[in-house]
């Protein structure tokens, strides 16, 4: 019952996110970009629902537009990092031998690897910008995914229909692509769907040190950092975007975790 | 002792068991025969009150004496640790693979009969050598990974053993097993039987296993009692039409005769929710009447010990 | 008649895991020197118990994996030491039906799907009149094409299971258990059709069973294996009638129906 009811609420929390997304690239109450000296820091009205920040900017639109920033970051870098990592897996599982060894050694380094050191080196090397902080994010999750693949990818591989194929004649890649990545895809979402949730919060971080979202693209990490000076001042405007992102950390959370429920069919025994 | 009276078991519409009724004294060995989907393994679990939650029983189920048509949770856990024990097929799923089997036989010993330490190994070593685990004492100390297939199940009849139970329970028992160690299996189940004065039910698909284990057979299609007598006369002169089906499709080791087509019963067996009204077997019957599929036909005696449900078979009375 | 498949001194050794850590376990040998013939449109049974090697036997006659010792000829060519390609080309000649029809059939897959999977993979096209002709012939219907395995029943399934694996019309079929996981009504079902369709095509057949009842119901040869060792081989009456080994004796003993003579009326 509990995992019916996570499920249902991190489901209820990704859609608000992602119908606030999508309605912010056609509207938002204000234009975010325009800034007016006599609006600054307007507590909620009718008018401005969360009220103005410190450059008279609508904080509804500004946290509207800034989670198309934090979704499409996360979809981008754990789209890029999954799809190398689950390449990486499905190619470790398949050839097995030295090849496995090999690639799961790599694997492991990443591993090893601090995310934030990583976007700090890039951002040090290449200069500051929320394309290296897709691909510091993207980089954490190629040895994530690289890892799942693998291991869901070994146990389909023992499985008779997989033998079958063989004895068809199918070779080591059409195996992978007829018959394991489809019964290991729903392992590959369920990881999606969490990373989703950690990809959020490390754009945040990164926004927040200065190393993603560059102005003026809103962000809710961003909006954190500018708030911070203005803690006394107008404490509101920090609690907003910390909200923003403990709702979407939440809901891929949640999501995920009950997606992972769903599929596992031991926990869906145990229920039944 | 048990006595079971039109027992029926149903998940909502599907009907998993429909009136069946059984009594078995003292020593009694019996045999529920069928394939899957036939509800013998249905029947083993309403005997031991394991019956899945979804289930509805309805019937009269007593043992020893006590009526347990409506016992509770507890009383059914009170029967099954001092009158009712149940072995199952896969040995290694029903042992614990981090304890020593000694200490899994020991604990219902000190749990249930208060059994102080030594006491509890004592009587757990007896048990070993009742049910003829080599080197006891030393299998007293290894787990279940260390043990082989045949060992493991003889583990856990000993467990199956330690409070004396009346009844022992065991389904498909020799299934997982290798044909050598499958007939020493079914040698102890019946010598256990005859020396304690247990009633044994064994439920098996296994026809040859079944006809060397028990003296009276009961053989089960789609939740019924199709048939019913002592074990020879059952499987040498079978007359529900499922029985003879049954045998007549086993194949069989008859010399010179290589390669003769089987005769096969048409068809699949139906699941529960696509059961017939009527006798379970019309539809695949090979001498079905029109009142077949609609009307019941009951067990009824047909001379001797023996019962049978169809209506091409008269009912004897004596 | 031809000889189909000749298996010449087959030995297949598996390492032991060590138990400690200067002590050398000896190789488990699983298969020990097998020597026999498969001869077209005649079935060899392999009857054995668990850990007798009848299914490593079965791998290495798929080319799932080679011998330590000996070779495995298909039709005077030695699979295992066939190029890839020379070897996927040769796969279309033999196929293999496998023990658990629930795990033999991927459950993303639709019926049409998998019985075409042999063609696709040697390349040629999936005939449509092809596939529905030969699930008529394993006693499925047209409209199975396009329903998933988990609406079929066990039999039923290693009916689709047996479609897939004489869609390519081979020359030699391995059955590895394939009726042990069926009910005894749907495993004679199975048997004749597998006798049938060995009529029909002259298909050879490598039958593996625990079950000497159910290899002698369709065997022409007979091998007893245990612990990878051939405890008898020859023509499946002859053993039956006379078995030379107790061994043999006591599959038979298992096998049989015996009537207690005490209870009999």
């Amino acid at each position: 019952m509990t995992r019916a009811i996570n499920l249902r609420i991190g489901a209820g929390l990704v859609l608000v996110l992602t119908v606030a997304a999508l309605l912010s690239l056609v509207w938002t109450p204000y234009d975010y970009t325009v800034l007016s000296v006599t609006q600054k820091f307007r507590p909620p009205s009718a008018d401005h629902w969360l009220g103005t920040d410190q450059l008279g900017r609508d904080v509804v639109s500004l946290l509207m537009a800034a989670s198309v920033n934090s979704l499409a970051v996360a979809f981008i870098s754990v789209g890029i990092g999954g799809s190398i990592g689950t390449a990486l897996g499905l190619t470790a599982s398949a050839f097995g031998g030295w090849v496995e060894t090999v690639i799961m050694r790599v694997a492991d380094l990443g591993f090893a690897f601090p995310a934030l050191l990583f976007a700090i080196m890039l951002a040090a090397a290449f200069g500051p910008s929320l394309t290296n902080a897709i691909l510091a994010i993207a980089f954490i999750n190629v040895p994530i995914f690289t890892r799942v693949a693998r291991g869901a990818a070994n146990q389909i591989w023992t499985r008779d229909y997989v033998l079958a194929g063989r004895a068809a004649g199918a070779s080591q890649f059409s195996l992978t692509i007829d018959h394991v990545l489809p019964n290991i895809s729903a392992t590959l979402i369920v990881q999606a769907t969490i990373e989703f949730a950690v990809a959020i919060l490390a754009e945040a971080a990164l926004s927040y040190l200065g190393l993603g979202a560059q102005p003026p693209m809103p962000s809710w990490g961003r909006m954190l950092n500018e708030a911070q000076t203005l803690m006394y001042l107008a404490p509101q405007l920090a609690i907003y975007p910390g909200l923003c992102i403990i709702a979407a950390v939440l809901g891929f959370g949640l999501l995920g975790d009950g997606l992972r429920d769903i599929s596992d069919p031991r926990l869906a025994r145990a229920r039944a | 002792m048990i006595e079971a009276e039109n027992i029926s078991v149903a998940f909502g519409e599907a009907e998993a068991l429909r009136r069946v009724s059984l009594s078995l004294r003292p020593g009694e060995r019996l045999g529920l025969v069928g394939e899957s989907g036939s509800g013998k393994s249905m029947l083993g679990l309403a005997l031991m009150g394991m019956l899945p939650e979804a289930a509805q029983m309805t019937g009269r189920l007593a043992i020893d004496g006590h009526d347990l048509s409506r016992a509770t949770d507890n009383e059914w856990r009170d029967m099954r640790a001092r009158k009712v024990a149940m072995i199952f097929q896969e040995p290694m799923m029903a042992l614990n693979p981090l304890r020593r089997v000694g200490d899994t036989v020991m604990e219902p010993l000190r749990l249930h009969l208060g059994l102080s330490k030594s006491d509890a190994r004592r009587r757990a070593l007896e048990l070993f050598e009742e049910t003829g685990i080599q080197e006891p004492e030393e299998k007293l100390r290894q787990y279940p990974h260390e043990l082989s297939g045949g060992q493991r199940q003889r583990v856990l009849i000993a467990l199956a053993l330690a409070c004396d139970p009346g009844i022992l329970i065991a389904d498909e028992p020799t299934t997982a097993l290798d044909a050598h160690v499958a007939l020493r299996i079914t040698d102890l189940l019946t010598r256990l039987a005859r020396d304690r004065g247990m009633v044994l039910v064994f439920i098996s698909h296994d026809l040859a296993a079944v006809a060397r284990t028990v003296e009276t057979v009961a053989v089960m299609y789609g939740g019924e009692i199709v048939e019913k007598g002592p074990v020879a006369q059952v499987l040498s002169d079978p007359r529900h039409p499922y029985t003879k089906g049954l045998l007549h499709a086993r194949p069989t080791i008859t010399g010179g005769e290589l390669r003769k087509r089987l005769p096969m019963i048409p068809g699949n067996v139906p699941a529960l929710a696509d059961l017939p009204h009527g006798c379970r077997f019309s539809g695949r019957c090979s001498v079905e009447l029109p009142q077949c599929a609609e009307v019941r036909p009951a067990l009824l005696g047909i001379g001797g010990l023996r019962a049978c449900a169809c209506h091409h078979v008269p009912e004897v009375v004596e | 008649m031809s000889v189909l498949l000749d298996i010449r001194g087959v030995t297949r050794r598996y390492p032991r895991p060590r138990k400690q850590l200067f002590h050398h376990e000896e190789a488990l040998v699983a298969v020990d020197n097998v020597t026999v013939q498969i001869t077209q449109g005649r079935t060899l049974g392999i009857v054995g118990e668990s850990g007798s090697g009848k299914s490593t036997l079965a791998r290495m006659v798929m080319a799932f994996e080679a011998p330590d010792e000996g070779e495995v000829l298909f039709e005077g060519k030695n699979i295992h030491a066939l190029g890839k390609r020379e070897l996927q080309a040769l796969r279309p000649e033999f196929q293999m039906i496998f023990q658990d029809p629930f795990g033999s059939l991927d459950p993303r897959r639709s019926v049409g799907w998998s019985v075409a999977q042999p063609l696709r993979a040697a390349g040629m096209k999936p005939d449509q009149a092809l596939i529905l002709k030969t699930l008529e012939q394993v006693g499925l219907r047209a409209a199975d094409i396009d329903r998933f395995p988990h609406e079929f029943s066990g039999g039923q399934r290693q009916r689709i299971a047996i479609a897939r694996a004489i869609v390519t019309r081979p020359k030699l079929l391995v059955a590895d258990e394939a009726v042990s996981a069926l009910d005894v009504s749907v495993r004679a079902q199975i048997l004749n059709l597998l006798m049938d369709l060995q009529d029909e095509m002259g298909l050879g057949i490598l039958f593996i069973s625990h079950d000497l009842a159910v290899v002698s119901s369709l065997c022409d040869d007979l091998l007893v294996l245990r612990n990878g060792v051939v405890v008898e081989q020859g023509l499946a009456g002859d053993i039956l009638n006379n078995p030379g080994h107790e061994y043999t004796h006591t599959l038979l003993t298992a096998a049989q129906l015996e009537l207690q003579g005490e209870h009999a009326a």
